[in-house]
């Protein structure tokens, strides 16, 4: 938000002055990201990950463009122009290995960015939009991962795109015509993966221009803090330039710390050794499954091994899937809590430590095991936890639950002493 | 100057026939819109190559009772199978009407021929290839097909008896062309 008291964009010299007439591209940066947005003095390093995960697109666009200039998108040839990039290409194996991990690390810090929405409630009025518009970013980036992981051709590959258009023909009547169009023949073949390849280069496109509404939506009414309460005077901000780029910038330095042990000294170990297997129509590896950030997910589809009513269990499966995640986009009108931040909620917060959080763990775990017993079971027990979590006992709480009493500003909250003037 | 019915404030709220020419405008723009979105979506089903590889035929005269082989159709897997007595008796002793996927033994065969079982290897769940027509596969449950993917078990004769898949193991439209020889597609 415009807060009366934010700093105000002074051209410095004769050119930005020519230029800020013209073009007022540095005052929209000054205002966005740098000392003309004032920020809660208060956020913790649970709000550095959106930055990350902005940083984490850029690896991906970078890396993954370069790669699309040595990578050939035809069955007869992907596999072997990969490994072309691996053996041949200079520091190909490099500009792989990271897209590869860059991949997860990008998984890592969204669903770190979503954690931190959900506990303290971000995505409560007056920031609906932002939350909306990140589900979107999240639906984009699953589909993008999803295309990307097929075009190496491997034994994965194809037996994920296999599995994942599958999912489609659960739909009664059209289904299988779908699933048709989507792969564009009867099994996944060139047409599917060049089809891809497309999809998975425009993709990220996408997803930097819905980052730029999100972040447009976010700056209304300015970002949330720990604590959720409002901001109530100057005292309660610092401008984001230099006191956040400067923390961000220490965030970032870790993440890439991370970053580099895995893309140098364990490259492979979240992949799927299968995947350097050529892809064969004829073979299903033993155990299919999708990369480590599907999981949750994929323990939830294969939950359901029973029909109900009279819906088939394949369907069931799909509708419980997706539904999971559109769910979440009901989130702010399920919440009915008054209150944000989950610090001041006891009872949400027990709920949430103890079961959500657990939960998740115990899903994404399940969706890597194989389908056998006791997996099967205890996929069906954190599956219906997790939809009751949202849909009854979030509800039921956030009504009768009494809120611990909040402090009576940021600044108070911070150093225990009151907000000198409501400025 | 401007007769009523051509000026921007009309308080009557009847149609005017500007009205009128905006929505004949914009509905035309909007059809010109569909059709031409038409065969930006078309081109993503199968092209022609790929529809013409309709049909294959198999010798079947070197697969002994008992076993089976796995070939292609559409570039999906086939198992063509020779069933045991034992195999026919079981699947037929099954009350079809208990089933998921309702289909009795002879539904799925063809009369005269029914010791040959021909099917689309792909499970009816997800899409991956069920073990059990290679020698030395899981059989399942039911001691016919097993899916690793999730856990679909089939009988002989490719029904679906247990796990997620919906429906049995998809027939595809076959013949005899001769004694040996199976058309499929
Ligand atoms: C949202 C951002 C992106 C994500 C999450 C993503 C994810 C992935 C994944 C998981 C793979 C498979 C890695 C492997 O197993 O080898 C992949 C491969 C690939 N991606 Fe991306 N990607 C992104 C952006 C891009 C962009 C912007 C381009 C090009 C403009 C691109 C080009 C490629 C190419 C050519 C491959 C195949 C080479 C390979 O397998 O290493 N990617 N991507
Ligand atoms: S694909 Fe066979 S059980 Fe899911």
């Amino acid at each position: 938000m415009s807060f009366p008291w934010a700093n105000q964009y002074q051209p410095e010299n004769e050119f930005m002055k020519w230029m800020d007439s013209r073009l007022p591209l540095p005052r929209l940066i000054y205002n966005a990201i740098g000392a003309g947005y004032p920020v809660p003095r208060n956020l913790n390093y649970f709000w550095n990950f959106g930055v990350l995960a902005g940083v984490a697109l850029v690896i991906q666009i970078l890396t993954g463009v370069i790669l699309a200039m040595h990578y050939a998108a035809n069955v007869g040839v992907a596999f072997d122009s990969v490994e072309h990039i691996m053996r041949n290409v200079n520091s190909g194996w490099l500009l792989r290995y990271a897209h590869m991990n860059g991949a997860s690390f990008f998984f890592i810090v969204v669903y770190i960015h979503i954690f931190r929405g959900l506990f303290y409630s971000s995505y409560k009025a007056p920031r609906e939009m932002v939350w909306l518009l990140g589900l979107v970013i999240f639906l984009l980036m699953m589909a993008t991962a999803f295309m990307g992981y097929v075009l190496p051709w491997g034994q994965m590959s194809f037996w994920g795109a296999k599995v994942i258009t599958g999912l489609f023909s659960a739909i009664p009547l059209v289904g299988p015509a779908l699933q048709e169009w989507l792969l564009g023949g009867f099994s996944p073949d060139n047409a599917t993966l060049n089809r891809f390849f497309s999809l998975h280069f425009v993709l990220p496109f996408v997803i930097f221009g819905v980052i730029i509404l999100h972040i447009w939506a976010l700056h209304i009414p300015g970002s949330s803090n720990p604590t959720g309460i409002e901001i109530k005077g100057q005292q309660d901000t610092i401008p984001f330039h230099p006191y956040y780029t400067a923390k961000d910038g220490f965030g970032l330095g870790i993440f890439l710390i991370f970053f580099c042990i895995l893309t140098f000294f364990m490259p492979n170990f979240l992949g799927h050794p299968d995947n350097y297997i050529p892809a064969n129509e004829l073979s299903t590896p033993a155990h299919i499954v999708p990369e480590w950030y599907f999981w949750p997910f994929y323990a939830i589809l294969r939950a359901f091994t029973f029909d109900f009513l009279f819906i088939p269990a394949k369907l069931l499966g799909v509708i419980a899937m997706f539904g999971s995640i559109l769910l979440l986009f009901f989130l702010p009108w399920l919440d009915k809590s008054p209150v944000r931040s989950g610090h001041y909620r006891p009872i949400f917060r027990k709920f949430f430590w103890f079961g959500l959080i657990p939960c998740i763990l115990l899903l994404g775990y399940l969706g890597g095991a194989p389908a056998e017993e006791p997996y099967v079971m205890l996929s069906q027990l954190a599956s219906a936890y997790y939809f009751a979590h949202f849909l009854i006992i979030l509800p039921i709480i956030s009504m009768t639950e009494k809120p611990k009493p909040l402090p009576n500003s940021i600044t108070e909250a911070v150093t225990g002493k009151p907000l000198e003037s409501a400025a | 100057m401007a007769e009523p019915e051509m000026t921007e404030t009309n308080e009557g709220g009847e149609v005017r026939r500007r009205d009128f020419i905006n929505i004949a405008a914009v509905s035309f723009a909007g059809v010109g819109a569909g059709v031409v979105a038409l065969p930006l979506v078309s081109q993503m089903s199968p092209s022609a190559d790929v529809l013409a590889l309709a049909s294959v035929e198999v010798d079947v005269s070197s697969i002994e009772v008992g076993q089976a082989i796995k070939t292609t159709w559409r570039k999906q897997p086939i198992f063509i199978r020779n069933l045991t007595s034992e195999e026919i008796a079981e699947s037929k002793a099954v009350n079809a009407s208990d089933l998921r996927d309702p289909a009795t033994f002879e539904e799925r065969t063809l009369p005269g021929k029914e010791n040959w079982l021909v099917m689309l290897g792909v499970c009816t769940h997800l899409g991956c290839i069920p073990l059990g027509a290679a020698q030395g596969e899981i059989k399942g449950e039911y001691d016919g097909y097993f899916c690793p993917c999730h856990g679909s078990h089939y009988d002989a004769a490719g029904r679906i008896r247990k796990g997620p898949a919906p429906t049995n193991l998809e027939v595809p439209e076959f013949s005899f062309i001769s004694d040996t020889v199976v058309k499929i597609g």
